[in-house]
């Protein structure tokens, strides 16, 4: 197919961009195959937009006479209008927009035609392989292997080629669960708490039925990883009267005559449907323009996103508490173990795991517990907060993991080697992107469409010393603890950086930010003035003394 | 001279949040103090609480463990006490009621406490702030305004200040005319004067107009405020009530101005509400913070429902517009509401704050409290119930005050001198009594009373402890500390946020475990030595290079700083303990003893809590919430409040041995 056929109008001039805290500009707008750009005329102060089309979750165009409007909102939540000259012109523009906007063949993605214009340094397709992280797992147990059953994503579709799974267990066996478990999903282990060897394992429900069904090896695996004598804790992400009613459709969970050594927690976590909604509600509040302070706080309350944060921090909690406090291993599913069971345990680790709030960490966190781990992100960042599509499986999973994160920041403002415009960052990106990186649903259908060959990681990009600069937090101080983050509501807040980052003007915000940045980066600066003055004066007075006392 | 009017045992201590957390100990009341010693530990934690700072105190109905005794304090503060006798509790109830409500302000501890300054130290304290040199600052006496004595015996009103500041053109004639046609005769009296335009905030309480009366003198008193700003040829009159609160006041001969009588005037409504609908809603606020384990609908259901936040903004917006007709437009502005102490207080100080850049410097900030409440006759006994009297009169005024400044605070980050903790302190102190400034309901009672004599200035306290109190984002040649600070208009509702800080106060659990204020003050603090330090050693070394081969060789002292990691320790103890996540972990058999490793040492208390059959999930504070906390008034110096007391302590030891 052609981008061209479905651009009839590539440039309008006189066109007005209008957003809110800026005043209107006037300039030309041209649209490419993969972007809408509004470049400004005026010399003095040019200013470029380019808006990805994959961006833009919503186009709403009406007219006034001859001056037609595009309302433009995008999957990052911002809201721009461009006005534009021409009812003919408009209209051409605005099916451009639709069409280009909605594009299905993920191979026509702009991550398939974009060429970096910076020097690939390392390639962020390999920087994060199970294999590095198996190393360092060896290091401190000999109890678990990698297994590659899933090479050609036979067993389970929607896992990674290479997984890590308890020594004792063979293939033959994991073929076995494979069977037993929801979309194959078999346990496998999401995280080792080297403190005191306890592991965090993760699935999808167990194949039980009305009946009842076992499999010996389903509990053969998941008692392997408990120590003997010890028992351990399933989280279920479901309610028990959903897990019940899941046996009707052949699901199920674990019965405790069939799994005496464990103990089972109903931790209820939203479904994503639900999720969707709640995120379109908490959007149009934070859109809502009125001075009603009532109904902004009744709104908000109403959206039950914050109830949904407080949720899914409070499972996170209880799975790290299980495991460091209670010295007990854990296993985590819901119902296909690719949604709330995927922010329970990378939540649980960002808690628990030092390294996972440091940049390079939280990276390796997302690549394995989010894309390798198969959370489908192609359906869920299909559409953002302003689609009225009625599909059922968009929804923001990925964010509220983001924002739980953000709350966890909030409370640790000293214990995270990233800031908040890093995940930012990452929810840009998973909504739409020059790089390939959240392109697909799982491993399988990337390495069916040759990402890593044919497209940028975002990691090449992100891991440059240029970029990482902006991502990283002034205040941070490695903090080997566990950081246990209050869940109650009043310690919760609304992640304005993303929800009101359009609605409210940021300059004092961002001085701010640029001020603390400043404090700690002078202070450095001194300290390493001082110590070269030290060096070279010990130098001289050690020549000095040397003259002296031959 | 030293004895407790009250000593119980075995008093268990509890937390508001986990009754697992009870601590033991003794329970004594001093002249001053409510005084809780743990029992056994090492430490012997104590909490401190000031008769004063109590607004409640509730007897439960008895249980087996004892009589539940609960106290809630000004500052927010919840103490929770179980008494073994119920005769015991029923005195220390009795004492109690009694203590927390004294009749003569010689009882109050600003008569007593005694921070060991000399009597020329004392006078200096209450020179920090001097309002004469205030008015001076904005530019006034001038062509247009001039300080007037009518009111100098309290002679023309009793609860405004003697030294009053008005327009030029307006006669002692004029004025005490005028003042016979206001509410309480608060006539109109300069608030804050922008030099930079000659526009100006004027303040003074309603007119008597009821349905028809006029007054001569009081048109030719804003006629006179017109006319002291030749730039304009109008004045905003600002009614900050609503209208139908200003409507039915006619029916009681007062009311508001009538366009058509005044000439040159713009009238306008703010509405907001009066005393009794803000005590109600505080109440209702602090309802939802004090639920156990509230799910987050029900907190901000309960919030919106306190109508709390929606009272602050109309506050803000009224200050706002103020500000706006000053800075914007060079319109002078006269605000009323009835009496012109409360409201008109409020946002008379709302509108300086965000005209004025000196206001938002810790010293300015004394200076607008004391100009702008204290000086004009902010009731200040009546509003926070300092001594008994009708429970109707109190009202969290100045506390809305406070919290304007700090949602300004959140939006405004490198605006401010001071930071949350100066708030925080100054809101503690206008309860606690212990400092002479906010005694009395105006200046006319405090000289009577010979309160600069007699007491200690908060001002001094905090300034000799500004340290604690420096926001480090602060840089005076900023553009957000420069000029006037414009908030954001609309949308804003969700500008407008829940200040834990101050509601929840004293539960360190809830709030972000680390603080990048005092991180960034450390920063700071090391920035400075390291700049000393540079200096020294950049002297050696030219020193050194100029005498190569002689011998004086210069040995300063050598800092080591090479042990970084020490400075910032940021508060990880703190970290390491969860609250209750869930209560499904209660039945499961515990881990084995031989676990608990360095760094949780405070598990056992945690290892409680999972097996405690506490149902709740989430608000737990850290098990060192409760009780380190309330010791923040402690002479062995707790967390909270590091400077607060410092000078009072060997004092209050002593009567406590005795």
């Amino acid at each position: 197919m052609e981008f061209a056929e479905l651009i009839k109008t590539p440039r309008a001039d006189n066109v007005v961009l209008r957003r809110p805290f800026h005043p209107p500009v006037e300039g030309t707008l041209c649209l490419t195959g993969h972007h809408l750009i509004f470049s400004s005329r005026r010399h003095d102060n040019a200013e470029e937009l380019w808006l990805l089309h994959s961006n833009i979750d919503s186009s709403d165009k009406r007219f006034l006479g001859s001056l037609g409007s595009i309302i433009i909102k995008c999957k990052d939540l911002r809201i721009i209008q461009l006005d534009i000259p021409g009812m003919e012109e408009c209209l051409n523009i605005a099916s451009s927009i639709e069409a280009l906007s909605t594009l299905d063949s993920v191979t026509l993605m702009y991550p398939f035609f974009y060429r970096p214009m910076f020097e690939v340094v390392e390639d962020g397709w390999s920087s994060f392989l199970l294999e590095q992280e198996f190393e360092f797992l060896s290091s401190v147990t000999n109890e678990w292997r990698l297994s590659y059953v899933n090479k050609e994503f036979s067993v389970c579709p929607s896992y990674p080629p290479v997984v890590i799974v308890p020594k004792s267990i063979d293939d033959e066996a994991l073929r076995k669960v494979a069977l037993f478990r929801h979309g194959g999903r078999f346990p496998v282990l999401s995280y080792f708490h080297t403190k005191n060897g306890m592991v965090m394992m993760r699935s999808s429900q167990p194949l039980t039925g009305t009946n009842g069904r076992r499999c010996k090896e389903d509990e053969k695996l998941i008692n392997a990883t408990l120590r003997s004598g010890r028992r351990g804790f399933i989280i279920d992400t479901r309610p028990l009267n959903v897990a019940q009613q899941a046996r009707a459709k052949g699901g199920g969970f674990e019965q405790e005559v069939h799994y005496p050594q464990w103990r089972r927690i109903h931790k209820y976590i939203e479904r994503f449907n639900i999720l969707q909604e709640s995120f379109i509600k908490l959007v149009e509040a934070c859109n809502d323009q009125s001075h009603n302070m009532d109904r902004w706080l009744s709104k908000l309350e109403a959206s039950n996103w914050l109830t949904h944060v407080k949720e899914l921090l409070t499972a996170a909690c209880l799975a790290a508490q299980c495991i460091d406090r209670e010295g007990a291993s854990v296993l985590v599913h819901g119902s296909e173990g690719t949604d709330s069971t995927l922010q329970v345990t990378s939540l649980a680790q960002i808690i628990l795991d030092p390294k996972c709030r440091t940049i390079h960490g939280f990276e390796s966190l997302v690549v394995r517990e989010w894309l390798q781990a198969g959370h489908p992100f192609q359906q869920r960042c299909a559409q953002s907060a302003y689609s009225n599509s009625k599909q059922k499986w968009e929804a923001p999973v990925f964010l509220l993991f983001l924002e739980c994160v953000w709350q966890i920041l909030r409370q640790f403002p000293c214990s995270f080697e990233f800031n908040e415009q890093f995940l930012i960052m990452l929810f840009e990106h998973a909504y739409a992107s020059q790089f390939g990186t959240f392109l697909g649903n799982n491993e399988n259908e990337r390495a069916k469409v040759k990402l890593p060959q044919k497209t940028m990681s975002l990691w090449s990009w992100v891991n440059r010393l240029e970029e990482l600069s902006r991502f990283q937090n002034p205040l941070y101080e490695a903090n080997s603890l566990v950081i246990w983050p209050s869940v109650a509501p009043q310690s919760l807040q609304l992640w304005e950086g993303v929800f009101l980052r359009w609605n409210r003007p940021s300059r004092f915000l961002e001085e701010a930010e640029a001020e603390r940045v400043h404090l700690v980066r002078y202070n450095k600066e001194l300290q390493a003035r001082v110590n070269a003055l030290r060096r070279q004066l010990a130098q001289l007075e050690m020549g000095e003394e040397g003259q002296q006392n031959p | 001279l030293c004895h407790f009017f009250v000593q119980v045992e075995n008093v268990r201590l509890l937390d508001r949040l986990s009754s697992r957390r009870a601590v033991l100990g003794t329970l004594y009341l001093t002249a001053t103090h409510v005084i809780f010693v743990e029992n056994g530990s090492e430490t012997r934690k104590e909490t401190w609480v000031l008769h004063s700072q109590i607004s409640s105190i509730e007897k439960q109905a008895t249980t087996a463990t004892g009589c539940p005794l609960l106290i809630r304090c000004k500052n927010f503060q919840v103490i929770q006490l179980v008494i073994p006798q119920e005769r015991d509790c029923h005195d220390v109830y009795i004492s109690l009621t009694r203590l927390a409500r004294p009749v003569k302000y010689e009882e109050l501890y600003c008569f007593s406490f005694n921070p060991k300054l000399d009597k020329e130290e004392r006078e200096q304290g209450w020179k920090l702030v001097d309002l004469s040199g205030e008015y001076n600052r904005m530019g006034v006496p001038n062509n247009y305004w001039q300080i007037s004595d009518v009111n100098r015996d309290y002679g023309v009103c009793d609860s405004y200040p003697t030294e009053v500041y008005v327009p030029k053109s307006a006669t002692a004639h004029v004025i005490v005319g005028s003042s016979k046609f206001r509410s309480r005769r608060r006539f109109p009296a300069l608030s804050y004067y922008c030099k930079d335009n000659n526009a100006s905030i004027c303040r003074s309480s309603q007119p008597l107009s009821g349905f028809s009366a006029r007054c001569l003198e009081d048109e030719q008193m804003l006629q006179a405020i017109r006319k002291a700003n030749p730039g304009s040829d109008f004045i905003y009159v600002v009614d900050t009530r609503p209208k139908l609160n200003a409507m039915a006041n006619r029916a009681a001969g007062k009311g508001y101005e009538n366009e058509d009588n005044y000439s040159n005037i713009k009238f306008q409504f703010i509405g907001i509400e009066n005393i009794h609908v803000m005590r109600n809603s505080l109440q209702k606020m602090l309802e939802v913070c004090e639920l156990k384990s509230p799910s987050m609908s029900d907190f901000l259901w309960g919030l919106e429902n306190s109508g709390w936040l929606k009272h602050i903004k109309a506050i803000m917006d009224a200050g706002i517009f103020i500000a706006k007709a000053v800075a914007e437009e060079g319109v002078s502005v006269l605000v009323h509401c009835s009496d012109g102490w409360d409201r008109t207080a409020q946002v008379c100080s709302v509108a300086s704050l965000l005209l004025d850049p000196y206001y938002r410097t810790m010293k300015g900030f004394m200076v607008l409290i004391e100009k702008d409440w204290v000086s004009f006759g902010h009731k200040f006994n009546h509003r926070y119930g300092n001594l008994d009297g009708d429970p109707k009169e109190i009202s969290p005024v100045i506390d809305q005050f406070i919290e304007c400044v700090w949602q300004l605070m959140e939006q405004f980050p490198c605006a401010f001198e001071f930071n949350e903790r100066f708030l925080i302190h100054i809101q503690h102190h206008i309860y606690s009594c212990q400092f002479g400034n906010f005694l009395c309901n105006s200046q006319k009672e405090r000289r009577e009373l010979k309160i600069r004599e007699r007491t200690y200035s908060l001002w001094a306290h905090l300034w000799k402890n500004r340290a604690d109190y420096l926001n480090p984002l602060y840089r005076s040649d900023r553009s957000q500390t420069q000029g006037t600070l414009h908030p954001q208009i609309a949308p804003c509702n969700f500008l407008y946020k829940f200040w834990s800080g101050m509601y929840n106060r004293f539960e360190k659990g809830l709030h972000p475990r680390q603080s990048v204020t005092d991180y960034l003050m450390a920063v700071k603090e090391e920035t400075q030595q390291l700049e000393e330090e540079l200096e020294v050693l950049q002297e050696r070394l030219a020193n050194l290079q100029k005498s190569q081969s002689g011998d004086n060789k210069l040995k300063s002292k050598q800092q080591d700083r090479s042990k970084q990691s020490g400075l910032y320790t940021s508060n990880n103890s703190l970290a390491n303990t969860p609250q209750e996540y869930s209560s499904d972990l209660k039945s499961f058999p515990s881990r084995s003893p031989s676990q608990g490793d360095e760094e949780d040492s405070a598990l056992i208390l945690t290892q409680d809590n999972l097996k405690s059959s506490d149902p709740d999930l989430s608000a737990n504070s850290d098990q060192e919430s409760g009780v380190e906390d309330l010791s923040c008034r402690s002479p062995s110096g707790g967390g909270c409040l590091p400077s607060e007391d410092s000078g009072k302590d060997s004092d209050e030891a002593v009567f406590l041995a005795g």
